[in-house]
């Protein structure tokens, strides 16, 4: 952190006293490490997974590196089958955001746009079952999933996650949907046009902010799940990377790099969606917590 | 957020002609947006509302997964005040609430507070705080099991300023191993925590703080007395949110210990896991989801009213 250059020019020559100075000397001072504390779990968790199996061995874990290795990783992607953990996640998330979204943004274009009645009670009801624990669905969802012969399936999977995360993303775009000013439809259902071609070529492209923010947070919650993914899948080769994750430290117990390589190999993904979309993703927390 | 904002105009016009018109509107409702409506709710019903249903009917019976369920009536909800687990679990639970709770919510208050002005670096510093919220709570509970294993960092960083004493096997020691899951969730939560509070303090009034400040209030005063006020519409909101995300914590717990050593770090819902996928006493396990869900319902119903109030 630079902290001679902390004040940008502009308040200096504003103020000519050292006052303003001084403070912004003093917040970089509190705020730079205490932000490199909050990094160095990251740093040091990627100090691991880099280093030789045998580096870790001689000189422990929390010694300072003194080799560079890939061996971590190419054990996690080959004999922890990281790889393939990382593929079923994709499929379930790409999938399962796709259905949501657009389920979702169908029920409240219904809900918004039209006059149906009690429509305030059903989105309320819609909301408040995605704020449900889960705890109270998994023992019913894993068995009717059996009943309906879809029990360790990736099908399974995505259903369950569009049916919990349905109720949250209506509220959200129920809301923005109600804010596109009338006139804006007005003008096409003049020209004729039906409610599916409003919804297909009006409502959804101007949604397209709140989609963005919507998709970003739904990318995260969903790749990150391990709680459905315990209870509705049973075979090693249909995890996700969470639950393979788990697996992956019980079989490699003391080979730390390998387990710190795929704790690496799980959060890249969701770090990446992060920094491309930081400002989509960061209004998408606040769409739904600060109404 | 944006979306309230805007929506207000509209949502009075919209409402002040509703009761005028409902009738008339209703039966205009065309049936292709009543099948765009009810594909949607069908899925939910389904998925949702159908299962949370069942848990309750479960919950009074005893059945382990095969053939059919032997009615108990409230037998299950017995049995748990003589499980001392259930009372460790309940403990823990509320443990978890208030630190987990207590202490994201100060720290990412402190953080919002001395991170809303613009000015130079405050971007990174924010940035770096809220990347680890984005992480798997399973990858950031591995994050943490390498950093607190024997010998790892953690330990090294203490025995290196001089605390040999207290460095030990965090998470083996059932004296620690909560407080230890308690830190790597705090960790990741601080950052969310603090994106709700620095919306909220973009919404207060800035003139108020300025004028309290002519009148010679100091920095703590007007915290205290100007800006904390005008933050009561995010605290709800953060508490009742802190309270649901403390009974559903599940991820992170059984991503460290699983519940253990010896069930030190048990929550409710990890011992509700447990009891329905391990030992598959499914009637068991369904009560004690209800019993997460009685505590929960007052909360969610304190998040709906803000939601509807507000809109």
């Amino acid at each position: 952190m630079t902290t001679e250059t902390a004040v940008d020019p502009g308040t200096v020559r504003r103020s000519a006293n050292v006052g303003p100075r001084r403070r912004g000397w003093i917040f970089h001072a509190c705020m730079a490490p205490l932000t490199l504390l909050w990094v160095a779990p990251m740093v040091f968790v990627l100090a691991v997974a880099f280093r030789s199996f045998d580096d870790i061995a001689a000189r422990g874990l929390g010694a300072l590196p003194a080799s560079f290795s890939l061996d971590g990783f190419s054990t996690a992607l080959s004999e922890g089958a990281i790889g393939r953990a990382l593929a079923n996640s994709a499929v379930v998330t790409v999938i399962g955001v796709v259905a949501t979204l657009f389920l979702a943004s169908l029920a409240a274009f219904a809900l918004s746009r039209h006059a149906i009645p009690f429509s305030r009670t059903i989105l309320l009801t819609m909301l408040a079952g995605n704020l449900l624990p889960p705890q109270i669905l998994l023992i019913p969802v894993s068995s009717i999933t059996q009943s309906l012969g879809i029990y360790d399936s990736l099908f399974a999977l995505i259903v369950v996650q569009v049916g919990f995360g349905l109720g949250f993303y209506t509220f959200v775009l129920h809301g923005f949907m109600r804010s596109i000013p009338n006139e804006v439809l007005e003008a096409a259902v003049v020209d004729g046009a039906g409610s599916a071609r409003i919804y297909a070529r009006i409502v959804l492209p101007l949604c397209r902010p709140a989609l963005a923010a919507l998709a970003a947070l739904a990318t995260t919650w969903i790749f990150n799940d391990l709680i459905w993914a315990l209870t509705v899948l049973r075979t090693e080769t249909k995890f996700p990377i969470t639950v393979a994750l788990l697996n992956l430290q019980g079989g490699f117990v003391s080979n730390w790099n390998v387990v710190a390589s795929g704790a690496v190999l799980a959060a890249i993904p969701t770090a990446v969606v992060f920094f491309a979309f930081q400002k989509h993703f960061v209004s998408g927390l606040l769409v739904g917590a600060n109404k | 957020m944006s979306s309230t904002q805007v929506a207000t105009p509209e949502t009075s016009s919209h409402d002040g002609r509703q009761p005028v018109r409902a009738g008339r509107r209703w039966r205009r409702v065309p049936p292709l947006v009543w099948v765009f409506l009810l594909v949607p709710l069908a899925v939910e019903l389904a998925w949702v509302f159908w299962p949370a249903l069942n848990s309750f009917s479960l919950s009074l019976t005893k059945w382990n997964g095969v053939g059919a369920a032997e009615p108990v009536g409230l037998d299950n909800y017995r049995r748990m005040f003589d499980d001392p687990i259930v009372r460790t679990a309940v403990t823990n639970t509320v443990i978890w609430i208030v630190v987990f709770g207590g202490l994201s919510v100060l720290i990412g208050l402190g953080l919002a507070v001395a991170l809303n002005r613009p000015r130079r670096g405050v971007g990174l510093y924010r940035s770096a705080i809220y990347l680890p919220m984005v992480f798997a709570l399973a990858v950031t509970g591995l994050f943490w099991r390498v950093l607190y294993q024997p010998g790892g960092t953690v330990n090294s960083a203490l025995e290196n300023i001089g605390l040999d004493g207290v460095a030990r096997q965090w998470l083996a020691d059932p004296d620690t191993a909560l407080y230890a899951v308690l830190v790597a969730a705090i960790w990741r939560q601080v950052g969310y925590i603090m994106v709700l509070y620095l919306a909220g303090l973009k919404g207060c009034d800035p003139s108020l703080e300025e004028a309290a400040a002519v009148d010679g209030a100091s920095a703590w005063q007007r915290f205290r007395y100007v800006v904390f006020p005008q933050l009561r519409g995010v605290n709800t909101v953060v508490f009742a949110i802190t309270v649901i995300d403390s009974l559903r914590t599940f991820d992170i717990v059984w991503a460290m210990t699983r519940g253990g050593p010896y069930n030190s770090s048990q929550l409710l819902s990890t011992y509700m896991f447990e009891q329905g996928f391990t030992a598959l006493n499914l009637g068991y396990s369904s009560a004690l989801a209800v019993v997460i869900f009685v505590l929960a319902i007052g909360f969610i119903i304190t998040y709906l009213v803000r939601a509807t109030r507000e809109d």
